[in-house]
């Protein structure tokens, strides 16, 4: 081992006692799949996310105040537009790789939202999310809501025509709350609509608020999958009790490393090459303007779409009124998010199922799920559609009142279409017995006669049965299990004697903790600290012991 | 560094860690030299000034570079097992279940003697934190009050253009269409008014407006009673106004009725009339609160 590594860890070791944790860390097993790599786009788009967004926050001036635009962008001199909009100009034109550096933030976001997005279908349509995964289902459906509102609220705060109009939106849709929303509306907005106060306000929420909640949730939601190990795929030798993959070092980490860059390396190409809110073509936010065509970004979609295809329903009565964007915009969302994050729940009192699962299911192996996931998602696609029902009347030459119309209907008869189509292909794949297998390569060969024969290549090694299925635990663990193993009963019982430990009130008897401890089922069986005079235990007992003491 | 070693048999990883591992060596290398190249290319960009494509396309190469070599080290020149190790379970012994009960216990049976001091410091706390709110709650902003329910608009109100001149009886066109605001408050969001002239005789949208519309010019509140946004197109042919956010259609001549999409309610007409020098003046407010609903507003 190089010198100055020992002599570092060492160091810290005598401190912090790392070695034992980080040994056992660097021997981690995660079970290799594409499919799990979606939660680590979704990760690092965010650290993207950071990295861009503090550079695009010292250039930023987040202030509604009205100024005359002198800036590099010539068409819009001598304009009054807001600082915040200006400074957005700034960073675009003047900063150097301020325009490639705002892109890459919005690009990222976009693709942290969407990477959420796939990464919950994944933990859906597979079932990861029971148990003991539910309290990670949960945080992880409040790190969609943050992202979804934090990426809207970034949006809105270049303050141009577009988001504006956007953020108006916003107003009456807090407005339409029922009881307080009036009250919540002035809140927020610092007062009537517009008012000066929300972009400052946005800022502080978009670089403070909601980024200390995802960072805290996100290190909480990564913390929880490592101490429950990653879930894996049903294959032979794969059991509720192991988890069979790459090890941490070197390969995952490489492996896991280097996608960030590849991640990081595609936003940046994005960022670029591909534009993205032009805020100078749209013009500055002036309240009695409008843009025609007008679309969110993605995330917000089905919100707009909901918004577009709501009958034009409000409830009036009592001298009180529920608008009628309430429905679309506040009810949906939040049946929506509540049902999504109790899922898990909901699922467990159908199926009744309160077993440990740590094999997902395939897709295919749970025709209801399966199918009812893809009905409801479906729903919020139609919904996502119909958030362009005019660019959609304009492209096909139609009216309004048709695409409107098609999408109603479909928004209610496709989800049930989808879902039964769903379950029908499920049924049909799980009775194929080779469905999901590798298949071996084959070389055809034809014969003078014309007869065409076929012959598996059983050379190909990646291919061999043993190849997959022989697994092996890493030398290190097995090594250091071995040693633990073998001198652990003159270890444990270094200071402790079995007799100094048994005690009236507790009924812990250091034999007892030991057996428990030691004797416990599986391969592993490596001692764990047994905690002396100030642990668990220790502490209360030598107090009372004390107090006893000091009685008599 | 250590070497992770096969136990069982050194031959099945050696197909994944080894084959062609001169090759991918020499592929890996080529990977980082690249994006090295890529940086330096970047430093000269932003030397130079910079430019937003060849920015992106070099950050790309230089950030690719790295990823592709990295995780090409980790795919193929690293024993990939596949390793096993066994999930330990989550669940904690019932010993230690007991003994942590039993700890929690020797807490709350202290505490739980004192019930009342524990009362007290429930209802302390919560009293402190439900009187934070109060300065919280009244400094982000006014109270509502009647601010929703009013404009700017009021008897006799000049009606003037985005620049700030009077709107005469002769600046629309039949067919035309124009923003307005009342004096003094021009670009005020909720007293965006548009004014349209689908015909040069006096209008009647309704029973009950039989003066509001001189000449032909009517005005509404440009706020959609859906979603809030402007108003902003007419179609003359059809004589409708739409709202591009979410396609609202309001039938101009009937007083701006909905007749196509979300909005649940017309857009409010502002009565007009013309003064002795042709200016367009409002009669009064509006007799209804513009925008889109809230809980307060009951059916006037």
């Amino acid at each position: 081992m190089n010198k100055r590594v020992e002599k570092t860890t060492d160091w810290l070791d005598e401190r912090l006692g790392i070695a034992k944790g980080a040994r056992s860390s660097l021997n981690k097993i995660f079970p290799d799949h594409w499919s799990f790599m979606l939660g680590e786009i979704a990760l690092y788009s965010f650290i993207v996310l950071l990295f861009t967004g503090v550079f695009l926050s010292l250039f930023y001036v987040p202030s509604s105040q009205q100024i005359i635009y002198h800036g590099s962008y010539a068409p819009l001199r001598g304009q009054s537009v807001s600082e915040a909009y200006a400074s957005t100009l700034h960073i675009s034109f003047s900063v150097r790789a301020g325009l490639v550096m705002r892109q890459m933030h919005h690009w990222a976001a976009n693709i942290f939202i969407a990477a959420i997005v796939v990464h919950l279908c994944r933990v859906f349509f597979t079932g990861s999310f029971r148990k003991p995964r539910e309290i990670n289902w949960i945080i992880g459906s409040i790190l969609l809501i943050l992202a979804i509102v934090n990426g809207f609220i970034g949006y809105s705060l270049p303050d141009d025509l577009i988001s504006g109009t956007g953020i108006r939106i916003a107003f009456s849709i807090v407005e339409s709350v029922p009881f307080v929303g009036s009250y919540l509306a002035f809140f927020l907005f610092g007062g009537n609509y517009p008012g000066t106060s929300i972009i400052p306000r946005f800022y502080t929420i978009h670089v403070l608020l909601v980024p200390a909640l995802i960072v805290v949730l996100l290190a909480a939601h990564l913390g929880i999958m490592y101490h429950q190990k990653h879930t894996q795929y049903p294959a032979p030798k794969r059991t509720n009790k192991n988890v069979v993959g790459t090890v941490l070092w070197p390969t995952y980490a490489l492996e896991a490393g280097g996608f960030f860059f590849i991640t990081a390396a595609v936003i940046a190409a994005l960022g670029g090459l591909v534009q993205i809110n032009p805020i100078w073509l749209y013009g500055p936010y002036i309240p009695y303007k409008v843009s025609y065509a007008v679309q969110p970004d993605w995330y917000m979609g089905w919100l707009d779409g909901a918004l577009r295809l709501m009958p034009s329903w409000e409830i009036v009565g009592f001298g009180h009124m529920i608008p009628n964007a309430f429905f679309p915009a506040v009810l949906l969302p939040g049946l929506t998010f509540t049902a999504l994050s109790l899922w898990p729940f909901i699922e467990k009192k159908i199926t009744k199922d309160d077993q440990i699962h740590n094999i997902c299911d395939r897709p295919r192996d749970n025709p209801w799920r399966t199918s009812l996931g893809v009905g409801i998602l479906t729903f919020y696609i139609v919904l996502f559609f119909a958030s362009s029902t005019d660019v959609l009347a304009n492209t096909f030459n139609t009216s309004l009142n048709l695409v409107l119309w098609t999408f109603r209907i479909l928004l209610i008869a496709l989800p049930p279409v989808a879902g039964y189509v769903t379950y029908m292909l499920t049924k049909e794949t799980a009775g194929l017995d080779d469905a999901g297998q590798r298949r071996a390569p084959v070389i055809i060969t034809r014969s003078e006669d014309g007869e065409y024969n076929s012959v598996v290549v059983a050379e190909e090694p990646s291919l061999r049965p043993s190849a997959i299925f022989e697994l092996q635990e890493v030398s290190e663990e097995k090594a250091y299990r071995r040693a633990a193993q073998g001198d652990e009963d003159d270890r444990e019982l270094v200071g402790a004697p079995e007799s100094s430990s048994v005690d009236d009130n507790g009924g812990v008897h250091r034999e007892d903790f030991h057996s428990q401890r030691s004797g416990g089922s599986g391969i592993f069986r490596v001692p764990r600290n047994v905690p002396g005079g100030g642990g668990l235990f220790g502490g209360r007992d030598s107090r009372r012991q004390r107090r006893r003491d000091t009685q008599e | 560094m250590s070497e992770v070693k096969s136990t069982s048999n050194d031959s099945e990883y050696d197909y994944s860690s080894m084959t062609g591992s001169r090759t991918m060596e020499r592929f890996i290398g080529g990977l980082f030299a690249t994006s090295l190249l890529a940086t330096v290319g970047l430093g000269v960009t932003f030397w130079l000034g910079g430019q937003p494509q060849i920015e992106g396309a070099l950050l790309f190469v230089a950030l690719l570079g790295i990823g592709v070599g990295v995780v090409a080290w980790g795919k193929y020149l690293t024993p990939h097992g596949p390793f096993v190790q066994e999930r330990e379970e989550l669940k904690s012994s019932d010993m230690d279940r007991d003994a942590f009960y039993k700890s929690l216990e020797r807490g709350t049976k202290i505490l739980g003697r004192r019930s009342f001091l524990g009362k007290m410091l429930g209802v302390s706390l919560g009293a402190f934190g439900l009187l934070q709110l109060f300065p919280f709650l009244r400094s982000l902003g006014p109270v509502p009050g009647k601010s929703l329910y009013v404009t700017d608009w009021h008897k006799d109100a000049q009606v003037v253009k985005v620049d700030g001149s009077p709107v005469t009886v002769n600046d629309l066109e039949v067919g035309g269409v124009m923003t307005v605001f009342p004096e003094g408050f021009i670009g005020n969001a909720v007293d965006q008014v548009i004014l349209v002239r689908p015909a040069n005789y006096n209008l009647v949208t309704r029973p009950g407006r039989e003066s509001w519309g001189p000449q032909g010019y009517l005005a509404f509140s440009k706020v959609c009673t859906h979603a809030g946004c402007p108003v902003g197109l007419y179609q003359e042919l059809t004589q409708q106004l739409l709202c591009p956010c979410h396609q609202s259609l309001f039938d101009v001549l009937t007083g701006a009725t909905p007749v196509f999409g979300p909005a649940p309610r017309p857009l409010p007409q502002l009565p007009l009339y013309i003064d002795a020098d042709g200016g367009l003046r409002s009669q009064s407010g509006f007799n209804e609160p513009i925008g889109p609903g809230f809980w307060e507003r009951g059916n006037e």
